[in-house]
């Protein structure tokens, strides 16, 4: 029980995300990272019966490529539901991802040229 | 090549992208990192929600709801395009302690991390560098300075912070872009110098 004064617990939003996601297990990040990027692929449908989350994951990744956490903020839907609507998504061939390079101990260093360059270009 | 042309905001990455990068920007409380996103990024600044799970401190059964408590935590970020190819993200990453769970998250492949700090709210600052050191992540200091009075000198400034003399120093105007770009290229090219 919460008293007068009190932290507000966000219940209602995680019955929520429990309903969307039928209560699985949300997959760890490994498998979708913040930036992979996604987009629908040409000539799918989205699932039928699809719930209302799926078809504005749809609508809005049928524009063009996205990264999973811009997906996660237009739609206002949390990160965690986000990657597993969109990894069964991937996994059935109706959405295509550009994976992040995998993290590795010291970052590629051809990657820091080109974002160096691409900085120092661009606010030149 | 002109990417930043790309006259109204398109809410979509270039289809020829096929690199997305990320670099943290951390910082404690209202230090300013959303300000820097802002100043550089493409898009306007988005916030995405994670949401953290914790045992549950008292019995408090949401009615056969796994018994956990969560916490919702507010991810600012950016997005800069740099060429053809590549997208940068810059993600705004809160440093208390409790978001242990979501650092570990941010952490895994980010090129490296612009630690902001406020030199009057030193203290706050030191929670944020052990986060920092503890995953690994190589990083600047930019020290957000509104006005050109820092009331320490940089030498003040590292050894209050314990810094390694190799790590890049600078002050900075988050809500300047050139300024927060300088911030950004300092740290990428010392990126390349520790990976080379």
């Amino acid at each position: 029980m919460t008293g007068p004064g009190e932290e507000q617990p966000v219940a209602g939003g995680f019955i929520r995300s429990y309903v969307i996601t039928s209560g699985r297990e949300l997959p760890s990040p490994d498998s979708l990272s913040l930036i992979t990027l996604v987009t629908t692929a040409p000539g799918k449908e989205p699932p039928p019966r699809a719930i209302p989350e799926i078809l504005a994951i749809w609508e809005l990744c049928s524009g063009g490529y996205l990264s999973v956490a811009e997906v996660s903020a237009r739609l206002g839907l949390p990160v965690g539901v986000v990657r597993l609507l969109l990894t069964d998504l991937i996994r059935t061939e109706r959405l295509l991802s550009r994976a992040a390079p995998p993290p590795a101990q010291v970052p590629d260093p051809r990657i820091l040229e080109r974002v160096l360059h691409g900085l120092q270009r661009r606010f030149a | 090549m002109d990417s930043n042309a790309a006259s109204p905001e398109s809410i979509y990455v270039s289809g020829a992208v096929t690199t997305a990068v990320k670099i943290l920007i951390v910082g404690h409380f209202a230090v300013g990192k959303t300000t820097l996103i802002s100043s550089l990024s493409e898009i306007t600044p988005l916030s995405t929600e994670e949401r953290m799970t914790q045992a549950s401190t008292h019995h408090d059964d949401l009615r056969g709801v796994p018994d956990k408590r969560t916490t919702t935590v507010a991810l600012d970020f950016g997005r800069l395009t740099l060429g053809d190819e590549l997208v940068l993200y810059l993600f705004g990453t809160p440093g208390q302690q409790r978001f242990m769970q979501l650092w570990e998250d941010m952490a895994r492949g980010a090129l490296g991390a612009l630690l902001l700090i406020d030199p009057g709210r030193l203290a706050d600052t030191f929670p944020v560098i052990d986060l920092v050191e503890r995953y690994g992540l190589e990083y600047a200091v930019a020290v957000n300075s509104f006005a050109e009075d820092s009331p320490h000198s940089e030498a003040e400034l590292r050894e209050a912070l314990d810094l390694l003399p190799h790590t890049p120093l600078l002050f900075c105007d988050a809500r300047n872009q050139k300024s927060s770009a300088q911030a950004l290229v300092t740290l990428v090219q010392h990126l390349l110098q520790r990976a080379s």
